[in-house]
Formats: structure tokens, sequence, C-alpha cells
């Protein structure tokens, strides 16, 4: 086989050879393995779940390929095995962990492709604390020069530490005030919602101020952006984020339980689709009747991306450098 | 009027931005966790050359520059406006003070040129890389020096200023590099 060329123009069609080096594809193979004897030791279930779903992901600011199917109407390709995987967990299925294909469209860029691998695993029994634990210690068993690197950051105190400002406490109009005065770029830009606000200071100026070459835990974050997670007694979301520098690697939760959480957060991304005016998306209503039936065993759950934790072993610059055949050349 | 989404965004895209022709030399798509992507972007603006950076949340539109780059031949200025032609349509076109900018000190009769257009008007005008020119004024030459030691300036029949090696005299013909100023080689004509 010729080596790969990494000069030819992307997307031309001549261009059949793979982006990444061969060296890459190697070092993808191993962590795979260790990965699946990572979860092996630990009493984990391999499970499969679905590629092209019935049901879409609710989040609103997720993007969904669609596929058109002459008897099953519109299908999803998932954006994260999430839902397929809950179900499991209530039919009894005990912890268990899924390497997986998953779509996001839109995503594409230094750290993004449209199609990437996840890692997504449950721990019955855990809260986030003892998945946070876990996920380290992945992390650490597929990159070894983090171990012991990991340093555990409330979502408040990150942002104080990098901008001096409350994130849950103070004001929109200070949060605005201060993305103003410390980001020329945003000149032109409405800023009027808080969740994006808090977003944009997270991407553009606290993380970026994470130590580099070692692990960040951020937890506690503000209800509004719980997505599935617990909230804890104090009102914030038990999800937690792992970032490797500025560079996300890892979203967890102690997952919600109770049906009536699942129905009302379905609801609130459902009305910011709405106000956007972004498509609909179909439900899914397997998981909810699921729910119906019970609460979801008491269990913490975390999405890991593959491809990132192998630009951070690899020390790639482009997540490119670490496909085969990222979406130009798919 | 074409209008352009972030996901269209990539190098060398052409966008309006506060009213300015701009080029897009840098896109960054930055989403944290499950919240707001947004586009980080480097923008040159192609009226002033210079380079500001500017967040956009991924999913708007902007409007596209009409902006394009062709090659043209130099003809002559009036002293108000650079002359150029189309070698393929032979139109001619005028480009200001502005638009010519720095260019003016290498543009000799005849050079081809690439002149960005916007809307159809001169934005920008790039000499070749690398011009022939006639030395009208320099200190007298040190016949037996060709070391390239030392320098000393010289006027160029263009106006331009270049250090050029001791050994060079006025009617020498000089290679010079348009992009540095600096001086190549002596040329042969």
């Amino acid at each position: 086989m010729p080596a790969p060329r990494n000069s030819g123009e992307p997307g031309r069609e001549g261009d059949w050879r793979p982006r990444a080096p061969l060296e890459a594809l190697r070092r993808r193979a191993a962590l795979l393995a260790r990965a699946r004897a990572f979860f092996g030791d630990r009493g984990y279930l391999e499970v499969e779940t679905p590629v092209l779903g019935r049901a879409g992901a609710a989040d609103a600011q997720l993007a969904q390929f669609t596929v058109g199917d002459p008897v099953s109407g519109t299908l999803y390709l998932q954006t994260s095995p999430e839902y397929a995987m809950k179900r499991l967990i209530m039919a009894g299925s005990g912890s268990i962990f899924q390497i997986t294909k998953a779509f996001r469209q839109g995503e594409a860029g230094r750290f993004h492709n449209p199609e990437f691998t996840l890692i997504e695993w449950y721990g019955l029994g855990y809260d986030h604390r003892r998945l946070i634990e876990e996920a380290c210690a992945l992390v650490a068993e597929l990159v070894p020069p983090l171990r012991g690197s990991a340093r555990i950051v409330t979502f408040r105190q990150a942002f104080r530490d990098a901008l001096s400002v409350d994130p849950i406490e103070d004001r929109t109009e200070r949060l605005r005030a201060i993305a103003c005065a410390r980001l020329p770029s945003v000149r032109g830009l409405a800023l009027d919602d808080r969740d994006e606000l808090l977003d944009l200071l997270m991407s553009h100026a606290v993380a970026p101020g994470f130590p580099a070459g070692g692990l960040t835990v951020v937890t506690d974050y503000p209800a509004s952006q719980a997505a599935l997670a617990r909230i804890n007694p104090g009102g914030l979301a038990d999800r937690f984020e792992i970032y490797c520098g500025a560079l996300e690697l890892a979203n967890g939760f102690y997952e919600a339980a109770r049906h009536a959480e699942y129905a009302e957060r379905f609801a609130g991304e459902e009305r910011k689709r709405r106000e956007r005016s972004l498509p609909a998306v179909a439900p899914d209503r397997r998981l909810l009747a699921a729910l119906a039936e019970g609460d979801l065993p008491e269990c913490a759950g975390c999405a890991l991306g593959l491809d990132r934790v192998l630009m951070v072993a690899m020390k790639a610059a482009h997540i490119h450098e670490v496909l085969a055949f990222p979406a130009e050349s798919a | 009027m074409t209008t352009y989404s972030t996901n269209e965004f990539k190098n060398g895209l052409k966008i309006m931005l506060d009213a300015d022709p701009c080029s897009i030399i840098e896109n960054e798509f930055v989403k944290p966790g499950k919240g707001q992507a947004f586009n980080r972007v480097k923008i040159r603006n192609l009226k002033t050359g210079r380079v500001v950076e500017r967040t956009f949340k991924s999913g708007d539109t902007v409007e596209g520059a009409d902006v394009v780059d062709v090659e043209m031949q130099y003809l002559y200025s009036d002293g108000e406006f650079w002359y150029f032609m189309s070698p393929e349509t032979y139109e001619q076109l005028g480009a200001d003070k502005t638009a010519v900018g720095d260019a003016a000190k290498w543009l000799k009769e005849q050079a081809l040129c690439l002149v960005t257009l916007w809307n159809g008007v001169p934005l920008s005008v790039e000499p070749p890389v690398h011009v022939v020119l006639r030395v009208t004024d320099t200190d007298p030459g040190v016949r037996g020096d060709t070391s390239g030691g030392g320098g000393k300036p010289a006027t160029l029949e263009t106006g331009a200023v270049v250090r050029v090696p001791l050994f060079i005299n006025i009617g020498d013909s000089l290679k010079v590099n348009t992009q540095t100023g600096e001086y190549i080689a002596r040329a042969k004509e």
C-alpha cells in the first residue's frame, strides 16, 4: 500500500488516499483495544444500539442528518446513543458501554468532523463523582502522560478565576459587559441569551486558560445547561465536562431519573427549536414510555470523544490528522 | 446578492463586514459542550489591509462581497489615476492612489499586475513579484568590488529606492523583489 500523502487538495475526487498517516490508524486500533479491556475489567457489558433511529435528539443545539426512507419516513442519524442506552438500562442491562459513530450536522473544523467516534458508558449505582474518577482513569489509560493531572473545578470557580465574574449569580448585563470588554471579536454580535453568553465566555475566555497538557474537570453547571443531568440541592446541574487544555474531551451526567424531568426538558428544547425556527424533531416516545414504567435506575453516564483523545495522544493539530477519511474525502 | 452561512466559511471567501469588503484568512469552529456554536474568524479588510478577529454565531449569514482578482497590464499614469488593461478583453480601468498604494513605485509600463476589483472598481494592485528596473541615480560605482558587501541606496526609474551593491552604476538594469523591496541581481539587457 502506498504511503498516505497529505498534500492532496482535500475534496478533489482523484484524491483517494487516507488523510491520516497509517500510524494514526494503528494508534486508534490500540486505543479501541485498551478501552474495551478497561470496561471489560470493570464488568461492563459492551452493547450496540442503532445509528439510524426513528427519534431525534431533543437538544436544540444539535443539527441532525436525516435520511428519507420510503417505508419508515424520516430517520435520524444519531447524535449520541444516549436514549437507546437508557432504554437498555430500563430493561435491566446493568452497567453498559458502547463505542459507536455519532453524527452532528454542520460541525466541522479543527476539532470537529460531522461523523465521529464516541465511547459512551453508564455506571449503574454511580454518581457523577465516582464517574469523574472512572472517566479520568480511562483517559489516563488511553493517554498515560495525563495520569494524575486531573484538577476538578466548579463552573462558577472557573469563571471566577478567569474573569472575576459569577456565572450563576451575576446579572446578564454584567456578563455581556465582560464579553464586550474582553473579546473585541464579538462586536456586532447579538448577545441577549444568557446561556449563549456563558457558552461564548466559556469557549473564548475560560477554557483557553485551562492548563495545557493536563485535565480540567468542570462540574456543577447552571441548571439551564443541565441537559439530562440531575439538579442537585444547590440548584445546579450534576453535569461535568473533561477538558485537556482548552479541548473538551468528555461530557457526563449524574442521570436524571424521573419521567417528568425528561418530558419537561424535551419540551423545553422543543420550545427553543420553535423560537429559533429550527426544524421540529420527532421526540423519543420509546424512551419516555420506558421511563413511564419507573425511574431510571441510579446511574451516571459519560460520552468521550475518541478522535479527540487520539489527537491528544498524537499531539495532532487538526482532527483530519487522526481520521482515515474526514468528511471532505469520505 | 450572495449571502454566505458560517458553514460555508473558508479561507479566501470574500464577505462584507462593516460595509467594507473583506477576505477570510482563518476560520475556527468552536462549540462548548452542549452549547451554542461559534465561528471565530480572522478577516482581512481589503481596503485597509488590516486584520481583525470576529466571532459569529454558527448558522448566521453574512453578505458576500463581489471581489475578483484579475490579471491586468499596467499602461500609464496621469498622476491621479493609474490605468490598467485586460490583455483578454482590452477593457481599461483607472485605479486611484488608495488602490495602487505602495505598488506605484514598482509599476513600469506593460507589467502584468494582479488587480483586485470590488464591484468592478480597483481595490488594490499587486505588482509582479520580480521586476527589472533601470537605475536613475546612485553614487558612482566602485570598480572591482563585486562582493556585494556594504551597499548603497539606488533610485530606480519608477521612483523606488533599493539598497544595492557598491559596483552598481547609473543606467544598470536590476532585478528586484517587490515584496521584500530587495535587490536580487544585475539584469542583462
